[in-house]
């Protein structure tokens, strides 16, 4: 599959290497290079410096021809706007968002995005791990 | 009205106040406590502290009897989530949101945004009309109608100059509003009317249609 991801983080960068180790296309964006230092030796994806919320960037990283779009960069309202994009405009078939905020992403899943949020599903695991 | 502005810059700023002064009832809404507290000294008790795009703070404010909220922070993102959590989760009817980069126009129309400013591209504009080679201003976008009203110079050289509005071949969808001329009466176009070296046309048209229109109007 080819996979743009957007927000090279702790999570985006381990994301991407897991995905091209299973033999995937992966691309990732991130709008600060020193992000790139964070990939594990042998990585064989492609990374980008742009902006995901920028429409140009996006083409650039290849998002026509996308089958995933995940957007995880730090900022909520960034990974919202760029999954709007990807969705609407792109018409990427799976676009997979993560928002901090348990009530921004009531909405937007009520709004037919798919989106996760890292907060709550910690906090159940923490409270499943109490409970035993 | 009721109207919430969401960031407290100096579009915020200032449109708190001209919407103060025109007696509107208005909430400024702004994350940075420096900058609400600075506000509050000078306009009083007009800025709420918190994230706009945060439903708890909207709440606070009471968004759900909000006429109007308008999103001036300096990013597109917030802007736009602003607006959509006004929109879907408290049923503003317009909300309207400025945008840094004019390509997201589309987009924020396309997720139900009811209007966008782009600060750039009125600077745009602004140049474009100082420049004064260029061939077609775009004077102003007419809302939700698809229509625009531009400004096409007549060149000295045009092949046109000396014709009749009646021999020009112009697009279906466009239509000539005003002629102003360098010497004489500005006037309002009929088919009879002669084209002039250095008129300004001004005229209603579509984005699709206005280059076809420019060409019919200077014979190029």
């Amino acid at each position: 599959m080819k996979i743009v991801i957007m927000g090279c983080g702790r999570v985006g960068s381990r994301l991407a290497g897991m995905l091209t180790d299973d033999g995937h296309s992966v691309t990732i964006l991130d709008t600060d290079a020193h992000s790139f230092q964070r990939f594990l030796p042998g990585f064989k994806g492609t990374a980008l410096v742009g902006n995901g919320t920028d429409e140009e960037a996006l083409k650039r990283a290849g998002i026509e021809e996308a089958d995933v779009f995940f957007a995880l960069t730090g900022g909520d309202n960034r990974n919202i706007m760029a999954a709007q994009i990807a969705k609407h405009i792109f018409n990427v078939p799976r676009v997979i968002c993560r928002i901090k905020d348990p009530l921004r992403q009531e909405l937007y899943s009520t709004l037919g995005l798919e989106t996760f949020t890292p907060t709550t599903l910690f906090a159940q695991m923490l409270k499943e791990k109490l409970e035993g | 009205m009721y109207v919430i502005v969401v960031g407290g810059g100096r579009v915020g700023y200032y449109l708190v106040k001209a919407l103060l002064d025109e007696g509107h009832e208005v909430v400024m809404v702004e994350m940075d406590a420096r900058v609400c507290e600075a506000v509050c000294d000078e306009l009083g008790s007009v800025c709420f502290h918190g994230d706009g795009c945060e439903v708890a703070t909207l709440t606070e404010v009471g968004t759900d009897r909000a006429d109007m909220l308008v999103a001036v922070t300096g990013d597109d993102e917030d802007n736009l989530v602003a607006c959509q959590v006004a929109k879907h989760r408290f049923n503003v009817p317009r909300t309207i949101a400025r945008i840094g980069n004019p390509q997201n126009e589309v987009l924020f129309k396309k997720l139900g945004v009811d209007v966008t400013v782009s600060g750039t591209s009125v600077i745009l504009e602004h140049i474009e009309e100082e420049v004064p080679t260029h061939p077609l201003i775009h004077l102003m976008a007419i809302e939700d109608s698809g229509l625009e009203v531009v400004e096409i110079k007549i060149p000295p050289e045009a092949a046109t100059v000396g014709k009749s509005v009646r021999e020009l071949s112009l697009p279906r969808d466009s239509k000539l509003a005003l002629f102003i001329r360098k010497k004489g009466k500005n006037r309002v176009p009929t088919l009879n009317t002669i084209i002039r070296a250095e008129d300004r046309v001004i005229a209603l048209t579509t984005p699709e249609a206005e280059e076809e229109l420019r060409v019919a109007l200077r014979g190029e």
